[in-house]
């Protein structure tokens, strides 16, 4: 281990009221906050601390919910600055992971209809669609450019949340080619399930039906929430994705589209996915010749 | 045993206490929006604390008994017939079998609940019976009660306490005027000195925008520090890099319209938070209907759990007069 990489100044503390503390590592996003951010989540879900009841990591920032009566807050304070320290120190910059292959029709019909509900007064731009404002804003030449430029490199997932297993996504590129687009300016009050969206420099894919205000590109062709837990992938629980699952989505057309429609009814569908050991280092060093090892073991299946 | 859904009322849903350790993956904790009256309610027909109820919302369903069941109504304050006639709330009511349980208008609050001896008896998802509308779990196909639902009742296996009736000083107040305890921080460095002044000084009214998720407030605003926006942050200065959200956590969207988030919040999304709600006064604000004259008081952490503890101990003296009775 070399010098270490993690972000090195000091989280800011501060109380939600008094079951919940708040651990913002940084103001701003980055790959190395939210691997320090989850360094300390693991750090802290291993210790098990009673009257710890939920450790939430988020993009670059934890919540943890605590039960004071159990554990006084000074004392899940000093703990959890004990593990911020240890995760500073360096020593985890390896995110022993899975890399998953998320099939999306983009510029799907179901978003459209959406999408042409709420224009006016609710998008930028209502005369155009989500896909083609996303293109102009990141000076791409169109929608299709955009499109390539979302499924060519894989995904992080940053958090989880919002709703029932609804993933946070960070595409593990250089800032300057990442992908921002702003929210709508005004929330929708519907957005379709499995719709692949995206916010501020997030992807997300909603988990279910309901109101958002992400731009939103295509249709995640498979569920990631299964409460009834039918499909093979969600017999262990119902929410499919992990912070630190790293996500490929494959473009696909309506016929292909359809057909895996037909294995989800069938209780037949699993996911692609093989087991991946992330490294940090590497990852920033040089993104996208790290990303092809990456697909590798996806492509190797 | 069972009792059969005649007319669902607005919205009533099974909820317990509540199903934590799930919010990391945002499955809230959920489980009853006022947690003091659920458990009387419980206390009343001998039930443990973490029997599963009815919640009510406004209006309340109209329900037929398939066998005698014993059961108590506690929380916002409603009249409650049986058979059409009158019967007192916050007191164990004995039911034959047939007999039609209905109620009238609701005379302030939002929310009552209903226990039977034994509780509801779906079945555990995640270790809690409570619904999660939004996630499609829990409770009743996870969904809110609909006409023709049969909704099972297991089977008490506890005696009733000795009191039938709690004493009217251990019921609470459904007021159109409330103050609530809430503990600045989160992100409360991002308002101007001014729009912390407007937080705490005016007076912010419930909006029907309410439901198990969040009350939402009208008022004057408040005012945000312009910065240069982090990386992921998004252009509003109420933006902030996706987060979690603490529940009785308060977001201005914009500067506008406080948003409190309550048992059923969304865990986590791009909005500030400038402070929390104190655990003692989320039952408070689960009380609070449309209207409801609202001021913001600040205490520090220490008095945050002081106020926990006191609370505790009057439920705890409450529990206790029933038992002495």
């Amino acid at each position: 281990m070399s010098t270490p990489i993690l972000e090195r100044r000091e989280a800011r503390y501060t109380w939600g009221g008094d079951e919940f503390l708040f651990v913002e590592v940084d103001e701003a996003m980055s790959l190395a906050a939210n691997f320090k951010v989850m360094t300390i989540a693991s750090k802290l879900a291993e210790a098990g601390l009673p009257g710890v009841t939920d450790v939430c990591p988020a993009n670059a920032s934890l919540l943890i919910r605590f039960d004071p009566d159990v554990l006084p807050p000074a004392e899940l304070e000093a703990a959890v600055r004990t593990f911020e320290q240890e995760a500073a120190a360096g020593g985890a910059d390896t995110l022993e992971t899975r890399i998953i292959e998320v099939p999306v029709w983009y510029d799907d019909p179901f978003t459209a209809e959406v999408a042409q509900r709420f224009r006016e007064g609710f998008h930028q731009e209502p005369e155009g669609s989500d896909l083609e404002y996303a293109a102009k804003v990141n000076g791409l030449k169109d929608a299709a450019e955009f499109i390539r430029r979302h499924h060519e490199q894989p995904w992080l997932v940053s958090m989880v949340g919002f709703v029932a297993g609804l993933p946070f996504l960070f595409q593990l590129v250089d800032r300057k080619n990442q992908l921002e687009v702003p929210k709508y300016l005004s929330p929708r009050t519907d957005t379709p399930k499995l719709t692949v969206g995206h916010g501020g420099c997030f992807g997300a894919i909603y988990s279910v039906r309901g109101a958002g205000g992400y731009q939103m590109f295509g249709i995640a062709a498979a569920p990631i929430y299964d409460p009834a837990q039918e499909l093979a992938d969600f017999k262990d629980f119902m929410v499919f994705f992990r912070p630190g699952d790293i996500v490929k989505f494959k473009p696909l057309d309506e016929q292909e589209y359809n057909a895996i429609q037909t294995e989800v009814e069938n209780g037949t569908f699993r996911y692609r996915q093989a087991p991946v050991a992330f490294e940090l280092r590497r990852a920033l060093e040089d993104p996208e010749g790290y990303n092809r090892e990456l697909l590798e073991a996806l492509n190797g299946m | 045993m069972a009792c059969e859904v005649i007319s669902p009322g607005l919205s009533t849903t099974v909820q317990d206490r509540g199903r934590p350790g799930y919010y990391n993956v945002g499955i809230p904790e959920g489980g009853s929006m006022d947690r003091y009256s659920a458990e009387l309610a419980n206390a009343l027909v001998g039930n443990p604390p973490e029997a599963a109820v009815l919640e009510c919302t406004y209006l309340g369903p109209v329900l037929r008994l398939t066998e005698a069941a014993t059961i108590a109504v506690t929380g916002a304050p409603v009249p409650v017939k049986v058979n059409g006639e009158e019967r007192p709330g916050w007191t164990r009511l004995a039911l034959e079998a047939g007999d039609e349980l209905s109620f009238g208008t609701l005379g302030g609050g939002t929310r009552f609940y209903i226990a039977f001896a034994g509780g509801i008896d779906v079945p555990e998802v995640l270790g809690s019976r409570s619904t999660y509308i939004l996630g499609g779990i829990g409770g009743v196909n996870g969904r809110k009660l609909e006409a023709g639902d049969v909704v099972p009742i297991g089977t008490s296996e506890t005696e009733p306490p000795g009191a039938g009736t709690l004493p009217e000083e251990f019921r609470p107040t459904f007021a159109k005027e409330q103050s609530v305890r809430i503990v600045m921080g989160l992100y409360d460095h991002r308002l101007t000195e001014a729009g912390r002044e407007s937080l705490l000084s005016s007076e912010w009214k419930v909006t029907p925008v309410a439901d198990r998720m969040g009350i939402r407030y009208s008022g004057p605003g408040v005012e945000w520090k312009e910065r240069e926006q982090p990386f992921g942050a998004g252009s509003d200065p109420s933006n902030i890099v996706d987060a979690g959200y603490a529940v009785g956590s308060i977001q201005i969207p914009g500067g506008t319209q406080p948003i409190i988030l309550h048992r059923d919040a969304v865990s986590g999304g791009g909005y500030a938070m400038v402070a929390t709600v104190i655990s003692a006064d989320m039952d408070l604000l689960a009380r609070a209907a449309p209207g409801t004259a609202t001021r913001f008081v600040e205490v520090s952490l220490e008095e945050a759990l002081e106020a926990r503890r006191e609370r505790a101990a009057y439920r705890d003296r409450a529990l206790t007069s029933l038992a002495e009775a």
